[in-house]
């Protein structure tokens, strides 16, 4: 059974959590054959209960030590802009569709999903068009996310600082 | 009278001395520690996401990099673990491991305001220049958290002081693709070798060094 994992990490974003257990959204996410649900809701107000979804088999938590593991499960990730979540998930080779909280204005975490965007490393929708963007998106246009490379940092540093 | 005039002149005449040092400080060719022997490294872990960062750059950085002085935050409780855990992981490699954690006051919550920033800062800067002075470090490490703007400050008055030329180095965030953080707009005139990560920033400041992405 292919899973979707949801994680707004340490902010809350109960829109998000509201949107992805409506009716519409999981039957949109059943139509693409995903069967599980996990919910990584963080300080948000709402953490649903298993049975609140007739559709879709649905776990909520609030936070791990480590979403590692429910991450590696997952076939989809839909996450907050946060950095930290976005880098995790493409680090991890796993699709992804940042949902923007556009209640944040100026939020400077945003730069970095609208980059990873522009780049093509992941799709991009807001509370109001995730449903659409559930039943009409397109995976395989997104690009893997290669690894950062610390080696050239470090040959340059060497190289400035003299040592052989 | 004239013990007034006197001490204004001094101080202006101090203040003079001051730029003038400055200006040297960070304008005169770069030392090359390495070239003698190890570089002592003092590395500001901030919290979350930049230790994280500047764990993945201390990965490639040899042993010839020792020892390695770690600083954080007090209020971070993360940290410590993620480094004794990166320092243990490369202990098989690295036989004579040798680092040290030291803690000092945060100078900067996230989103706390400008003004009590500066106060937080002063505050962390009373511990900051003990800790720097005594280290002597050949270079200062970091990569954003505001517990760098002190450490920095620490190690730019060890070199206008004429007591040690320290070197530094500072990596934005591979966050920031557009605009830099508060810390590296602060260090950007400072530092020695100013590292981004997207080529955007590069083109706004031409000061820096862009090496693709690095973490």
């Amino acid at each position: 059974m292919k899973t979707v994992f949801v994680t707004v990490g340490t902010t809350s974003f109960d829109e998000l959590i509201e949107t992805i257990i409506s009716s519409e959204a999981t039957q949109a996410l059943k139509a693409r054959g995903y069967g599980r649900l996990v919910l990584q809701v963080g300080r948000g107000a709402l953490l649903p209960d298993a049975d609140s979804c007739p559709n879709i088999r649905l776990e909520a938590f609030r936070y791990k030590n480590s979403l590692a593991e429910d991450i590696e499960q997952a076939d989809l990730i839909i996450s907050h802009a946060g950095a930290g979540s976005c880098l995790e998930a493409l680090g991890a080779g796993k699709p992804l569709l940042v949902v923007v909280n556009d209640k944040l204005m100026n939020n400077h975490q945003l730069e970095l999903a609208k980059q990873l965007h522009v780049d093509s490393h992941l799709l991009y929708c807001t509370c109001s068009t995730l449903t659409e963007t559930l039943r009409t998106m397109d995976l395989s246009v997104l690009r893997p996310f290669l690894p950062g490379q610390p080696q050239n940092f470090a040959n340059f540093l060497d190289k400035a600082l003299g040592i052989k | 009278m004239t013990l007034v005039v006197g001490a204004v002149f001094a101080a202006l005449l101090l203040c003079f001395i001051f730029i003038i040092r400055l200006y040297a400080v960070v304008k005169k060719q770069k030392p090359q520690p390495g070239a003698k022997g190890p570089v002592a490294v003092l590395v500001v872990a901030g919290s979350g996401g930049h230790t994280t960062e500047i764990l993945r750059l201390m990965e490639c950085l040899s042993s010839s990099y020792t020892p390695r002085y770690y600083v954080i935050a007090d209020t971070d409780k993360m940290s410590q673990e993620k480094i004794c855990t990166f320092e243990s992981s490369r202990g098989q490699s690295d036989s004579e491991s040798q680092f040290t954690i030291y803690r000092i006051p945060r100078s900067r919550e996230v989103r706390q305001s400008l003004s009590s920033s500066v106060v937080s800062t002063l505050h962390a800067l009373q511990y900051s220049l003990p800790l720097v002075f005594r280290l002597r470090p050949d270079v200062v490490l970091c990569n954003g958290p505001g517990t760098c703007v002190p450490l920095c400050v620490a190690g730019l008055l060890l070199g206008i002081l004429g007591m040690k030329k320290v070197l530094i180095v500072y990596v934005e965030s591979i966050c920031r693709v557009q605009t830099l953080s508060l810390t590296g707009k602060i260090l950007y005139p400072i530092s020695d070798y100013f590292f981004v990560q997207w080529s955007a920033l590069r083109d706004k400041y031409p000061k820096s060094i862009f090496l693709g992405r690095t973490v």
